[in-house]
Order: C-alpha cells, then sequence, then structure tokens
C-alpha cells in the first residue's frame, strides 16, 4: 500500500509562497510596527506552510482522493440521507448577490436574500403543516435547542414550571444532550421491542412536570409510528408540548405533515432532506418550525413582508434569543430554495416515494442473509441486525469494513442502541435499482464470506488508503496537532 | 413524476415492487394511518427548469448591494478579504464535499488529515496546546466556551467586556438561560474594558471573564491585563479573536487566554449573507476533555502507518448524551477545509502581508476620512483594521446616500448601542484601494457638505 | 467467564470493595473491564473528598463507552491511584490490583455488609450483569 501520506508542513520550503497579494498603494511606507503598539504585535511570524500554490492544489486533490463521498460512492449511512446534491446549487449559491453580501446590509440593500429566505420559511411551513419557521439555527442540533427553548419560555409563559422532557431510548444522541442543555431533566422513555413508543410507559411518565416529548418521525428503526396522533393527543391532554425531530423527513414530504401529526414543534435538515452537501461533518442547516401558539419565542431576528418590501423583525419580547450572529447558514439556504424550486410539490413526494421503494427493496433482497430488525414494510431506511453473524465471530464493524473494500461506504452501525449490531442502511431515492443490487449482491457476498471466512472479515478492509488505526492509542495519548519531530509509527 | 435526481424508471418501479412483493408504492405506506395523510399536493410553486431556475434566481441575487459590485467597508464580525482562487475548486471535489463526518476512517483519511492540518493551523495562530474541528460560528463558539468555563469551575457567573461583539453576547444569553449562568457586562466608557468596574465584577463566582481582541469597536484590549485580573480571581479568561488578524497580532495564548474562540470567516470563507461561517475554537491541552466538538487524532493502523482518526469521542452526544460537553454534531468541516487551503496558500508570508495591508490601509482610510469636516474618530485607542467614526449626520442616511454611488461604507452603531447612534463602524481590509478609500472620503463631503 | 476473587465483596454496578484494616480500597470488575474494552481514560476524586454510597465517584472511559463510578460505601477518599492517568490500561491488565481506583476511609462501615459477595456477583454477571 502506498497511499498518499504527506500532510502539508511537511511540504513546506522556507521562502516559497502561494499567494498572490498586490503590494500597498496607499500613501507613506509606516508599517504595523509604526502604526499599532509594540504589546499588541506577534514578536515572529506564525509557523504557517511555506508552499507553492500548484503544490496546495496537488496536496489537496491527492487528500480529496483518500476519501469516499456520494460523488464517488454509494454511501448508505443510515439517519443522514446521503443523496445527490445537484450541481445547479453551488452555481446559485456562487452568485455574487447571494455568495459577497455582507450579513449587515441594510434591508433595502438585500431585498433579494431576503425575498429568498421568506419564500423558503413558507415553503418550509407548507411542507411540515407549521405556522412558522426560523431559518437561524445552523444544524439539526441547533434547531433541537432553539425547539427546546421555545417549548421553555412557552411553559414559563403560562406561568407553569415543567422540568422533564421525554426521549425514547431509540432517539440520536442530540436529542438528550439538547434538552439538557436547555435545562431540562431527561427522562428515557423505553421502547417496545418493534421500535414503537410504549404507550402505556409514556402515559406512565406523563406527569404534570413534563414539559415535552421528542420524537423521531419515522423513528430511528425506519418505521412509521402508527398511533403516533393517539400520542401526540395524549402528550398534549397531559399539558406537554411534542417535538418531532426531522431528521427522517426524507420519508414523508407531501405524505404526511407533522402539523397535522399534532407536532408543536419540528426542525429540518437542509443538509439531509434538501440536498445541501454534507461537507466532511457540515455546515448543515436546521431551521426549526412552530405552530401559531409557539411563533412569538422564535429566534430573533424574523424575516418579515409588508407589502412588496422585505425586512429583519427584531422587536420580538417573547424571543428565546438568537443562536448565531447572523441570520443563518444563508449559504445552504440557497441550495435548499434552489432544491426546492426545482423538484415541486409533485417533485418532493416523488422523492419520498422513491426513497421508501429504495429502502425496501434493498430490505427485501437482504432479508435471508441478514436479522431485519423490525419486519416491513419500512420507510426510508431500514435497519438490520449482524447478531446471526456474530455468532460466527464476525461484528457490524467487521460487515462496515468489508463493505469498503468492496467499493461502499459503509450503513451507520451500532445505531439506534436498542438494536444488537445494528446496520443501518438509507439508500436514497437518488441511487438507482443498478447501485443497490451491486450494494445488495455486496452484502449477501460478506454474509457468505461471515461464514465461510471470518478472517477476511476480520483483516477488512485491505483497499483502503490505511487498514483498521489504532484507536486505543488515538484515545490515550492524544495527538491533535503537528509538530516539526519526526512523524510517529 | 420523473424528474432528473431520481433514476428509477416507472418499469424498474415496477420491477423493485415485484421483488418486494407490493402491488404499489402505497402499498408500502400502510404504516401511516389514513388520517394523518396529506390528502392533497404540497402547494408549492411548480418546478422549474433549470434555465428558468437560473432566470430567476439571477434576478434575487441582482436584488442585493453585494461586495463584488460595491466597495466594502463593511465589517462587524464578517469582512470582504481576499479568496485565493484554488479554494472553491478544491472544495468543490466531491471526495471533500459530499462525504459525511469521517466516522470510517480508513475511508475517510483525506477529511481527517485535513482536519488536523486545520487543528494545527489553529493552534499555531492563537497560541493555544489544541483546537477542535470548528463550532458553527464565532458566537456559538463563544457560547460553547462560557459553558465549558462554567463546567470547568462549577462557577455560575460569565463577565463580558462591553467590547465583545453585542450580536456574540445575545447568543451566549441563548445558550445560557438553560444552565442558568448569570452573564454580567463590563462598561467601556473610553472603548475598551474599563479595569476598575472589571475588577468589581469578576470575583469568586466568575467562571470567565470574556474580552474580545480586537473589539467590536476596532479598539485593541490590553488581553494581559485582562488576564491576570481573572486569574487573580480562579476564573478562566476567554478570548475573542478574528484568526485573519494573527499574523500580524500577537497570539492571544502568548497572552494568557485559556480559551480562544473566534469566527474564522476571513479566512477564505464567502460572505454568504452571514453564514455558514467557521466558529473557531482552542484552549489550553489540560481543557482537552472538557471542549466541545470533534477532535481529529494521529493513530497507526494495524500495518504500522499514519493515520487519523476521530478522537476523545466520549466527550460527545452521541456516547454521553444528556452529559456531554456540547449538543453539537454537526459542525462546519467545509468552512475548516477552505481555512486550512486558505492558510496553507497564504502561508506563513502571505498571512503577515494580509494584516500588514489592512492596518496600513485602515490606518489611511481613517485619517483620510477624519479629514472630513465634522468627522472625528470615536475612541482615542490604537487599532488594527477596523474603526468608529462619530459623524454629523445620521449613519443610516450617509449609508443609503453612499449606496447610491456604489460605497458600503460601514456598519452603522446605533441598533447595537443607542449611545453610540451617530457611530459608524468602518472596516478596511487589504482589498480596498487607495481609489475606492479617496472616493470614499470624496463621496462623504459630499454628503456631509 | 471473568475471574471473581472470594475475598472481595461486589456492587451491582461492577465495582469491588476490599477491607484493609479500617479502610476499603475500590476499583471495577474483571467483567466491567471486559465489557468496556481498552480503558483510555481514568477521572477520580481529589484526596479528601467526600463519598457516599451508590453515588458517583468518578468516570472511566474506552474509546466509545464512557461509564461512571459508584462508591460501594460512603466515607472519605483517602487515596487516589495517581498511576491511572497516565497508564490507565492497567484497569484492563489487573483490574484487581494496580488497577484500583480509590482509597475509602468509611464513615459506615456496615455498609459493607449489604454489597455482593463473590458468589452473589458470579450469579448476577451470568445474568447479564445488569
Amino acid at each position: 500500500m502506498s497511499a498518499y501520506d504527506k500532510l502539508v508542513f511537511e511540504l513546506s520550503s522556507p521562502g516559497r509562497i502561494g499567494y498572490s497579494l498586490p503590494e500597498s498603494d496607499v500613501p507613506g511606507d509606516r508599517t504595523a510596527r509604526d502604526l499599532v503598539p509594540a504589546k499588541y504585535l506577534r514578536a515572529e511570524s506564525p509557523a504557517l506552510p511555506e508552499v507553492s500554490e500548484f503544490d496546495v492544489v496537488r496536496h489537496y486533490s491527492r487528500l480529496s482522493r483518500l476519501n469516499y463521498g456520494v460523488d464517488t460512492h454509494f454511501y448508505p449511512l443510515g439517519s443522514c440521507t446521503m443523496k445527490y446534491n445537484p450541481k445547479i446549487n453551488e452555481d446559485m449559491a456562487r452568485l455574487a448577490g447571494f455568495a459577497r453580501l455582507h450579513p449587515l446590509a441594510a434591508p433595502a440593500a438585500a431585498q433579494g436574500a431576503l425575498a429568498l429566505m421568506h419564500e423558503l420559511a413558507g415553503m418550509l411551513a407548507e411542507i411540515s403543516g407549521m405556522d412558522a419557521v426560523s431559518l437561524q439555527p445552523a444544524a439539526g442540533a441547533q434547531g433541537e435547542l432553539a425547539g427546546v427553548l421555545m417549548i421553555r419560555a412557552y411553559h414559563l409563559a403560562r406561568g407553569e414550571q415543567r422540568t422533564k422532557v421525554l426521549i425514547p431510548d431509540s432517539a440520536h444522541g442530540t436529542n438528550p444532550a439538547s434538552t439538557a442543555l436547555a435545562g431540562y431533566d431527561v427522562v428515557e422513555v423505553k421502547s417496545l421491542p418493534n421500535g414503537e413508543v410504549d404507550i402505556a410507559d409514556l402515559d406512565k411518565h406523563l406527569g404534570t412536570d413534563v414539559a415535552a416529548f421528542m420524537i423521531t418521525v419515522p423513528n430511528t428503526l425506519g418505521m412509521f409510528e402508527p398511533r403516533i396522533v393517539e400520542i401526540t393527543e395524549l402528550c398534549h391532554a397531559k399539558g406537554a408540548q411534542v417535538y418531532m425531530d426531522g431528521a427522517n423527513f426524507n420519508a414523508i414530504l407531501g405524505i404526511t405533515r407533522p402539523g397535522d401529526l399534532g407536532f408543536d414543534v419540528c426542525h429540518f435538515n437542509l443538509h439531509k432532506t434538501f440536498t445541501t452537501p454534507h461537507g466532511g461533518g457540515g455546515p448543515g442547516a436546521g431551521p426549526v418550525g412552530v405552530k401559531a401558539h409557539l411563533e412569538p419565542f422564535l429566534p430573533a431576528p424574523v424575516v418579515v413582508k409588508h407589502g412588496e418590501a422585505y425586512d429583519l423583525d427584531w422587536k420580538r419580547p417573547k424571543s428565546i434569543g438568537k443562536l448565531q450572529a447572523f441570520w443563518g447558514n444563508f449559504g445552504m439556504l440557497v441550495r435548499a430554495y434552489a432544491y426546492i424550486r426545482t423538484m415541486g410539490g409533485d417533485g418532493l413526494r416523488s422523492v419520498s416515494d422513491n426513497a421508501v421503494l429504495n429502502a425496501n427493496y434493498v430490505m427485501k433482497r437482504l432479508e435471508q442473509d441478514y436479522d431485519v430488525a423490525v419486519p416491513g414494510p419500512c420507510m426510508h431506511e431500514c435497519v438490520l441486525s449482524a447478531r446471526r453473524q456474530k455468532k460466527q465471530g464476525v461484528t457490524a464493524t467487521d460487515i462496515a469494513k468489508r463493505l469498503l473494500d468492496l467499493g461502499f461506504y459503509a450503513p451507520s452501525t451500532y445505531f439506534p442502541l436498542i438494536v444488537e449490531e445494528a446496520l443501518m442502511i438509507e439508500p436514497t431515492e437518488t441511487e438507482s435499482k443498478d447501485t443497490l443490487d451491486l450494494f445488495c449482491d455486496a452484502m449477501i457476498q460478506i454474509a457468505r464470506e461471515s461464514a465461510s471466512s471470518p478472517d477476511v472479515m476480520h483483516e477488512a478492509p485491505v483497499t483502503t488508503p490505511v487498514r483498521r488505526l489504532d484507536q486505543t492509542r488515538a484515545a490515550r495519548e492524544p495527538d491533535l496537532k503537528w509538530t516539526s519531530r519526526a512523524p510517529r509509527g | 413524476m420523473a424528474t432528473r435526481y431520481i433514476a428509477n424508471t416507472p418499469a424498474e418501479q415496477k420491477r423493485m415492487l415485484e421483488t418486494i412483493g407490493a402491488g404499489s408504492i402505497e402499498d408500502l405506506l400502510v404504516a401511516i394511518p389514513a388520517k394523518a395523510r396529506l390528502s392533497r399536493p404540497l402547494a408549492l410553486p411548480p418546478a422549474l427548469a433549470e434555465t428558468d431556475l437560473i432566470r430567476h434566481m439571477s434576478a434575487m441575487a441582482a436584488r442585493n448591494a453585494d461586495a463584488e459590485s460595491f466597495a466594502c467597508f463593511q465589517g462587524a464580525g464578517a469582512y470582504d478579504h481576499y479568496v485565493p482562487s484554488p479554494i472553491n475548486h478544491l472544495i468543490l471535489r466531491g471526495e471533500f464535499f459530499t462525504a459525511y463526518t469521517p466516522y470510517q476512517p480508513e475511508a475517510s483519511q483525506g477529511t481527517l488529515r485535513t482536519i488536523y492540518e486545520y487543528q494545527t493551523m489553529i493552534a499555531e495562530l492563537t497560541g493555544m496546546d489544541v483546537a477542535n474541528a470548528s463550532i458553527y460560528d464565532g458566537a456559538s463558539s463563544l457560547a460553547e466556551a462560557a459553558l465549558m468555563a462554567h463546567a470547568v469551575t462549577g462557577r455560575t457567573e460569565i463577565v463580558l467586556a462591553r467590547g465583545v461583539n453585542p450580536l456574540y453576547r445575545r447568543v451566549v444569553a441563548t445558550y445560557c438561560e438553560g444552565p442558568g449562568i448569570r452573564l454580567r457586562d463590563v462598561p467601556a466608557p473610553e472603548g475598551v474594558l474599563d479595569p476598575e468596574a472589571a475588577r468589581k465584577l469578576v470575583g469568586g463566582k466568575t467562571a470567565a471573564l470574556v474580552v474580545q481582541s480586537p473589539n467590536f469597536y476596532g479598539c485593541l484590549e490590553d488581553v494581559a491585563a485582562a488576564a491576570e485580573l481573572a486569574h487573580a480571581a480562579g476564573a478562566l479568561l476567554v478570548v475573542v479573536s478574528d484568526p485573519v488578524n494573527l499574523g500580524v497580532l500577537q497570539a492571544p495564548g502568548r497572552l494568557g487566554a485559556d480559551i480562544v474562540v473566534g469566527d474564522g470567516q476571513g479566512l477564505g470563507v464567502p460572505l454568504s449573507y452571514g453564514g455558514p461561517y467557521l466558529g473557531v475554537f482552542a484552549a489550553k491541552s489540560e481543557l482537552v476533555r472538557r471542549m466541545p466538538g470533534r477532535l481529529v487524532g494521529a493513530t497507526v493502523d494495524r500495518d504500522g502507518a499514519r493515520g487519523f482518526v476521530l478522537t476523545l469521542q466520549t466527550r460527545e452526544q452521541h456516547i454521553r448524551r444528556a452529559k456531554a460537553t456540547s449538543n453539537i454534531c454537526t459542525n462546519v468541516a467545509l468552512c475548516a477545509l477552505m481555512a486550512t487551503i486558505y492558510l496553507s496558500t497564504v502561508g506563513r508570508e502571505g498571512l503577515v502581508k494580509v494584516g500588514e495591508l489592512s492596518t496600513r490601509k485602515a490606518h489611511y482610510a481613517a485619517e483620510r476620512l477624519t479629514q472630513v469636516p465634522g468627522v472625528s474618530l470615536r475612541f482615542a485607542q490604537p487599532f488594527f483594521k477596523e474603526f468608529t467614526l462619530r459623524l454629523p449626520k445620521p449613519p443610516d442616511r450617509v449609508v443609503a446616500r453612499l449606496a447610491k454611488q456604489r460605497i458600503l461604507p460601514g456598519v452603522p452603531l446605533k441598533p447595537f448601542d443607542r449611545a453610540l447612534g451617530d457611530c459608524l463602524l468602518v472596516a478596511v481590509t487589504e482589498k480596498r484601494t487607495k481609489a475606492e478609500i479617496d472616493a470614499y472620503a470624496d463621496a462623504l463631503a459630499t454628503v456631509l457638505a | 467467564m471473568a475471574s471473581v476473587p472470594g475475598d472481595l465483596k461486589y456492587t451491582r454496578d461492577h465495582e469491588w470493595a476490599r477491607q484493609e484494616g479500617k479502610n476499603i480500597r475500590v476499583g471495577i470488575t474483571a467483567y466491567a473491564q471486559e465489557q468496556l474494552g481498552d480503558v483510555v481514560f481514568v477521572e477520580l476524586p481529589k484526596v479528601g473528598a467526600t463519598v457516599s454510597q451508590r453515588q458517583a465517584f468518578g468516570v472511566v472511559e474506552s474509546v466509545k463507552a464512557v461509564s461512571d463510578l459508584f462508591s460501594p460505601v460512603s466515607g472519605e477518599v483517602v487515596e487516589a491511584n495517581g498511576a491511572l492517568p497516565t497508564a490507565p490500561e492497567t484497569v484492563n491488565t489487573d483490574p484487581y490490583g494496580t488497577g484500583w481506583m480509590i482509597v475509602i476511609t468509611p464513615s459506615k462501615p456496615a455498609e459493607l455488609d449489604e454489597l455482593l459477595s463473590a458468589a452473589q456477583y458470579e450469579e448476577f454477571i451470568a445474568k447479564g450483569g445488569h
């Protein structure tokens, strides 16, 4: 294996430059040393790389090739909705009127941007059945924080001191983390073995001290909660608000709407459902939608329309405040807007239809060789368990690593926590039957190898730029930055 | 409904349904109760063909006064700095652009290596031991720093200098609501932290003192003195710093900062009407296990080859859930990649030059603009690339008038601080030219005459 | 099957307790370290801290799991294993020996009798350990 193994610091040569900047064109030859008192200045220049522009281009091009991405590989990472990211969205986000607009431009000088935000919020409200949408949260977790803080403000405004939020044990980790950050005690509610909410257990927990119930729909096992309307009604009867984690929105576009199901709040992940790129971990965007009774508490400012003019409304005395310095991840909003305008209502419905079809197809093709967590039909993703393979000495991790060798990124593993050796597969609607067949063939091959030659599984991956990495060493002796000593190992 | 983003043809759909054993896609949706179904199509505008979409969105974009067709002197936390061309080309490589969080490290070494490089560069610039893989923006980074200081010290108050960006202060207030952390403000009557007032507010309950330098008004703060004050009370010092300035300005870590945060937007990230930006977060090594967000570490693979992984993950929400150090999951890795490519491209010498040009041009602009009758500097403090002007006419009207001459003269401070209702915050980056500055001064003189 | 020394007392949270004169030495069991995997970090209280029975006194972390450490008895911490921060792997290699965590001077010595015997603990982990 001779994968590229350089860091940019290791390409550095003193005096080499990669930038192009003009000489100073203002009068005088005073430098920072003359203009700024010495105590504010750095004694020597920072130890950044000294490389040419071409060094930079080749280095990062070569690094990129050490990655799998959606553009190059099927990426069935459950719960992350790794669908195709349309190229036209990138062109739109790079229009100078959007990409080079300063956030503190006077509203009169930003009417196009404000119009886009106002229209996008309106379209997301229609898609979700909510009454108002804030585009400010930067990611799903920040949308959750905003949503829970609005629920908190709502209860406080009614003079109610509620201290707990109920969350199923199958939830994403951000749900309890965001809720705790909002000042609530998190109470975990057990799921039934099929992943559905145990309504009797929920009812038992729903005291007058419960502020909200937070749930993902479809749930993290890829199943629609069949009694969801009953659940939201039960919560409301006890004075609790109901929050929908919209991570799995890709399953329900145009089919059902959280607002119609009785939810008071939901967030969207524009980087999942609405095709903004994942970028190696972000940025995302996590707009949050609410029913009318929570609207006064939305993050400030809110984009408003007076006649034909758009403005930022700061006079929001009940607002939970700000989440980001400015108005949201606007660049991501432009991409999501371009996507929704490209698809239209029928197109979005077709997205969910095909996402569900693809997931069920994969589930069907694999149900002989793997245990399914819950019998289908599923929604947009399916959860398998490798418990059968585990008995042969092959874990979900081994299967994930072997898939890398066979040219596919891996499903999410060990999530949800309530499924043993979980493999969570989300194919998305943008993948073709041909790709799904190749993937299923690989999964079936792996199931056979698990029985016949588990060593192949334990050795995997062998075709990737590096083989399995020593996580223990990384955590015991954290090495979090490069130093000029010789590389380790 | 055929769209170019969905591959399945009707014939393929039919074959797939046959395999599944379902008569139609509707049969797969049976778990959704009928009364929960949307009984009508979504009421959205009809789908646009690509050419129509371009026409429509280009018209929207054209209604904005952007820094391409206007001379931009706006700052206040977002700046029109030089963006070297390779950044955009390289981030668009699909292997970077369309990958997700590197949970499978063997197939994500590209992302992991760039984050490790990023952590190294941010640690170097800020003078800190460790930097994380990013937070959303400067404001949310500061909010996370406040939460971290609270967790580390067990104390319940955060003292913020008035010179901290007021938009950041609002975000800190939102994040501190749940934990019940009290925020206290130190006035800055002369544009910088009032040390006497600070001494009275910083005490046994103080988790951290927060200063920003250069601060919101553009003034340079005495960070070392603030560090001494905070540490004497057993509090942490959190410094808000714009990393693009740190080629020339002293690293906050050298001045006693325990946590350094800031927005890395200036490091090659487009203005984009406020986001996505780059939340920089760096700290001393003894605080690493309390840090929010992802961290990449070096290790070796089975064959002894160097490799990189996400590490110290037990701090994070997917493992520690309600007890995690932060709720952050998705971050802004792509913006961190932009910054990494930026810092590689401008390099050791270029970053110094960016700072030198910015401060020279800013000082020239301050001289030229204050020669206009009635215009003065509001604060008599050293500044770097940004300064506060006092105008004899309402700043928002000046902004509207100069826009007609394709000049964006700065940010009126009235919405942020009523006492500064006659003030305009002016930022000058290395991109502004003498001609633009002179035109600005001339136009200002005309408007004020 | 993980070893369960007969001379120790155990908690349902997988800590062991050993009487040493008037003090109690505390660590985690071989079963616990097996479940956790490679231990990478241990956070212990300072000497002089007060701990209460069944309350968390520290944290043990592996690469992908984190677990609170619960005190078998109430009392004052008189020793903490200073070697663990730099050598957390001893929790895996020698959980009943050099991988010990703290020594407590109990304030309610009778609490020790409430803990599981080796036989009871073996039965407990045979049933799944939770």
